[in-house]
């Protein structure tokens, strides 16, 4: 079979096309994008047999079924969940084929938020800037997944990894976010600051690729004149009107008004992906190297 | 010149004004040209500069900090025309903050230099400074749903084109055929950071592109 496509059999709640992302454009106002679980995606990829910067699909919460029109080696990781290729059960985190014409589907997460999909060859839409992922905040790259839609998949490399299985990190019981504080935790106030580092916040259903929200202790700001304008970073934890501080993820806005109290060490922001709505959060302050 | 940690491996640098952000932004861009800075990302805004994946912020943030900065390099001549109908549904509120006749606003608007302070809100979106102060306007107290692809508008000190069709709570006061974001195209961004503009009017049976 030569015909390297993947038709869309259940989109799901919302199924991406990500990748690497397309940093480096900040100052354009293009978001970085990429997978929000960067080390689950780039695992399913050494499991699939693809170069790291291939492009994976990245579900949320109820997964999705896929039927390739050629043979191909997946993997799933990221969210723990069934497998099934044809309704038989099939292993989560380790390579599977799946013939043409089967059905891969991706199951429900049983802990955890994102899986991954990862198809020997990559998911091959065009990409746009450098990349194939989709950013839901500006409307670069590849729609959300449709029922039916058909995605390209590249050329299969020959002789791919050789990793079989590998362990993977749990979806956490409660998130743990180290931040360092500034730039402007100056324009709030002290109490705001111990607040922040010594309460415990949940995570918000209204979290997205976006911004990871929460529900917690309000942070009182200090300065009340309006922020002009500025560089907006991957983990930062920004506190608009309401008070409640919002962590950016890799679809955040590259510029932004509300201040910035604190920024999450981005070692730390794949479990916030992986910390669905309700997640006890605890930021802890580290001292600047 | 204040230097602010961010995170582990950024630095943003505060100034005092829009202008001094727009020299430090050339100056730093000239030094990673010439290979003396690193950074993944070079940021400018209002009054400052993000510097994002740095490998060193300690001691960049103590050479920033003894940095004088030379005043904004003329750019090559090359200077973008945006072509505009000037029939924006806000030009009567303009010209009442402006306190002039209506007729006036495209006239005022359009023999105005700008340069491209930053971008920001959406991909290809330039926020332009080059009117006097006296001429800054409020945002619209109620946002509009939907604001046209190519729409020409005003808020504060900025003036800017919706590169699509989004929210906004800009003073509309025209319109321009003409592309400004295309990732198809290369480069995608008719409007970077520092780009010099200039607004040329055009009459409405004129094509504005």
């Amino acid at each position: 079979m030569t015909d390297r496509a993947l038709a869309v059999v259940r989109a799901g709640a919302l199924t991406t096309v990500q990748d690497r992302g397309r940093p480096g454009h900040a100052h354009l106002g293009v978001p970085r994008s990429g997978a929000l679980d960067g080390p689950a995606a780039a695992l399913a990829n050494r499991l699939a047999g693809n170069a790291p910067d291939a492009a994976v699909l990245e579900t949320t919460l109820d997964g999705c079924s896929v039927r390739p029109r050629s043979t191909v080696t997946v993997a799933v990781t990221g969210a723990p969940c069934p497998v099934r290729v044809d309704g038989r059960p099939a292993a989560w985190g380790a390579p599977v084929r799946v013939r043409a014409g089967s059905v891969l589907d991706v199951g429900a997460v049983v802990r955890g938020v994102r899986s991954y999909v990862a198809v020997s060859g990559g998911i091959a839409v065009e990409p746009v800037l450098g990349s194939r992922s989709t950013d839901l905040l500006s409307g670069l790259g590849p729609a959300p997944l449709t029922d039916g839609a058909v995605l390209p998949l590249g050329p299969p490399r020959e002789g791919h990894g050789g990793v079989d299985v590998a362990p993977q990190p749990a979806p956490p019981a409660v998130l743990v976010l180290r931040v360092t504080t500034g730039p402007r935790d100056d324009w709030f106030t002290p109490e705001a600051v111990r607040l922040l580092t010594s309460r415990t916040y949940h995570v918000s259903p209204a979290s997205n690729r976006i911004a990871l929200r929460t529900a917690g202790p309000a942070l009182e700001r200090a300065r009340r004149e309006e922020l002009p304008s500025e560089g907006m970073m991957l983990g930062a934890v920004q506190v608009p009107p309401d008070g409640t501080p919002v962590v950016f993820l890799a679809d955040h806005p590259t510029t932004g008004g509300y201040p910035v109290i604190a920024v999450v060490h981005r070692a730390d922001l794949p479990a916030a992906a992986q910390a669905p709505p309700g997640t006890p959060l605890r930021f802890v302050a580290v001292r600047r190297r | 010149m204040r230097v602010l940690p961010v995170g582990r491996d950024a630095l943003l640098v505060e100034v005092s004004s829009g202008d001094e952000a727009q020299a430090l932004h050339a100056e730093l861009l000239r030094r990673r040209a010439e290979g003396s800075l690193r950074a993944g990302e070079i940021v400018p805004a209002a009054r400052t500069v993000l510097l994002d994946g740095v490998s060193e912020p300690g001691r960049l943030a103590a050479e920033l900090t003894a940095l004088r900065l030379p005043p904004v390099p003329p750019r090559a001549a090359e200077t973008v025309e945006i072509p505009v109908r000037y029939d924006g549904p806000d030009l009567a509120d303009v010209a009442a903050h402006w306190g002039v006749p209506a007729g006036e606003v495209a006239r005022v608007h359009a023999a105005a230099v700008f340069r491209v302070a930053f971008c920001g809100f959406a991909p290809g979106f330039g926020y332009l400074t080059g009117l006097p102060a006296r001429y800054d306007v409020p945002r619209r107290p109620t946002p509009r749903t939907a604001v046209p692809a190519g729409a020409v508008a005003l808020a504060g000190p900025y003036t800017g084109v919706y590169p699509r069709s989004s929210p906004g709570g800009w003073q509309l006061i025209g319109t321009t055929d003409l592309v400004l974001w295309d990732p198809a195209r290369v480069p995608a961004a008719v409007l970077t950071p520092g780009t010099r503009v200039r607004f040329v009017p055009v009459t409405a049976s004129e094509p504005a592109a």
